[in-house]
């Protein structure tokens, strides 16, 4: 599974790095950062589509 | 629905898609079947209340909206009677809620640092003992006598007051003085015209300011940060806008987060299911947290256009004012699957209580912190309990929503998790 992340629609609601802080860490002022470049670890799959499915900018997508 | 509606001095609505008030006790009671009534035949209601008024309810044009700050200005962001002078644009009242781009970012990215999540974290422990101080009262309370108690005023409400009030360095006891003044912003805008000058937010805040100023703004708290950082020009932020956001960060916070703790007690205290599940799951907490905010997301923003545009196919003149009901948003079928059912495990659940586009609410990290430990500390406490009457529940008029009156019965004080 492919993750990717688009900075200019985050707005910091943090929905992500409440799901999976494994995938997703905050800068200082609130914005999500991508911990994984590209490929999700087979064990995360199920939070990455989590943090897509939950996103309210739709700022993330994961690919199968 | 039995919940009570009180006496009001706004004239009765004929039609909610042709003459609405949000400021109408009756929409504070019903407003969810509002929606969706309006949703299905309308979509885009109108009334010729407060000078012109638009109240969009499917979730497509709340984000259109939301997302399009060149037609819809954040210059007026509560609706009423008067429209704010078209020359405090582009900073508006309180930065930088009421700020259009390019000076918006400027005003926010200031703000962000203080409330990112990390940040906001550290407050968990307050905000932790607060609510076991307040259980304790409570439970005080109940064993003078009745098992019945306001979870709104008793608990609800001083949650965020003191922690805001401790964020911002003012003293807790004026957390009565705080809800005054935002019963009157928020709840009743417009209704207030011959109020004492000395008894006002502004009288209040000018006063705790000059304070501040004359004693050094030398401390960690949000007060002092604002009258010592410097703006992107090197220069300090002017008094209107230290004074603007200070109003913003004390009113934005409380009415708010407590709608949203009153009106999760609202809903647990009906749903024996909901109540077992939160004690015997702690894995659904996350998910049953933002359940909450989608069913009883309590704020409702404003735009006013900025030019003639349309709506949903409806012509829209500038100067028009707009509600934005993320409220709305979060029950459209169209954007939710069971929209009208609350699911305490809905994992797909991409709801706009904290807004849309670049004005997300600044004060969400702090708003859900509260949220959570509030209902964790109060489940832990009294994991059983049920309306007391649901005649005398009594919900806040305006743009924002939630239970100011809520007595439950607490049951079976010895069940245990």
């Amino acid at each position: 599974m492919k993750i990717s992340y688009d900075r200019d629609a985050c707005q910091g609601h943090n929905r992500c790095y409440q799901l999976a802080p494994e995938l997703f860490d905050v800068d200082e002022e609130g914005y999500a950062v991508l911990l994984v470049t590209g490929e999700v670890p087979a064990e995360l799959e199920e939070k990455a589509k989590l943090c897509a499915d939950n996103c309210p900018e739709f700022a993330i997508e994961v690919e199968a | 629905m039995t919940d009570t509606v009180p006496e009001t001095k706004r004239p009765p609505v004929e039609d909610w898609a042709t003459d609405f008030d949000h400021t109408h006790p009756d929409y504070a009671a019903n407003a969810p079947e509002i929606w969706d009534d309006l949703r299905e035949r309308c979509p885009v209601a109108h009334t010729e209340r407060f000078g012109g008024a638009w109240l969009p309810t499917k979730a497509e044009d709340v984000r259109a909206i939301a997302e399009d700050t060149d037609r819809f200005s954040s210059r007026g962001i509560i609706i009423n009677d008067f429209r704010p002078e078209l020359d405090i644009a582009p900073r508006g009242y309180a930065p930088p809620i009421t700020s259009d781009p390019p000076f918006h970012q400027e005003a926010r990215r200031l703000l962000l640092p203080p409330f990112s999540p990390k940040k906001i974290a550290e407050w968990e422990p307050m905000a932790r003992a607060c609510c076991r101080e307040l259980l304790d009262e409570v439970e005080a309370e109940l064993a003078a006598g009745g098992d019945v108690v306001d979870a709104a005023t008793a608990y609800a409400q001083d949650i965020p007051v003191r922690v805001i009030a401790a964020m911002l360095g003012l003293p807790p006891e004026d957390g009565d003085k705080f809800r005054v003044f935002i019963h009157r912003i928020l709840e009743t805008p417009g209704q207030h015209e011959d109020l004492d000058p000395g008894e006002t937010l502004v009288a209040y805040l000018s006063e705790k300011i000059r304070e501040r100023r004359e004693r050094g703004a030398d401390g960690e708290d949000l007060i002092s940060y604002l009258l010592s950082v410097e703006g992107p020009d090197g220069n300090r932020l002017s008094d209107e806008h230290v004074f603007g956001t200070i109003a913003l960060l004390l009113i934005a916070g409380i009415d708010t987060t407590w709608s949203a703790i009153g009106a999760s007690l609202w809903h647990l205290a009906q749903h024996p299911d909901d109540r077992r599940r939160w004690v015997e799951d702690p894995d659904v907490r996350l998910f049953a947290i933002e359940e909450f905010l989608r069913f009883y997301a309590p704020v409702t923003m404003a735009r006013l256009a900025a030019e003639d545009t349309e709506v949903g196919g409806c012509p829209v003149k500038k100067e028009d004012w707009l509600l934005l009901s993320f409220p709305s948003y979060n029950r459209d079928p169209e954007a939710f699957e069971q929209a009208d059912e609350f699911v305490i495990d809905r994992a797909r659940n991409r709801h706009s209580a904290f807004g849309l586009g670049i004005h997300r609410c600044l004060g969400s990290n702090l708003a859900r912190l509260e949220l959570t430990v509030a209902i964790e500390e109060w489940m832990e406490r009294f994991p059983d309990f049920e309306l007391a009457d649901p005649g005398t529940v009594r919900w806040s008029t305006g743009q924002v929503r939630g239970p100011r009156c809520l007595p439950v019965r607490v049951l079976g004080r010895e069940v245990s998790a």
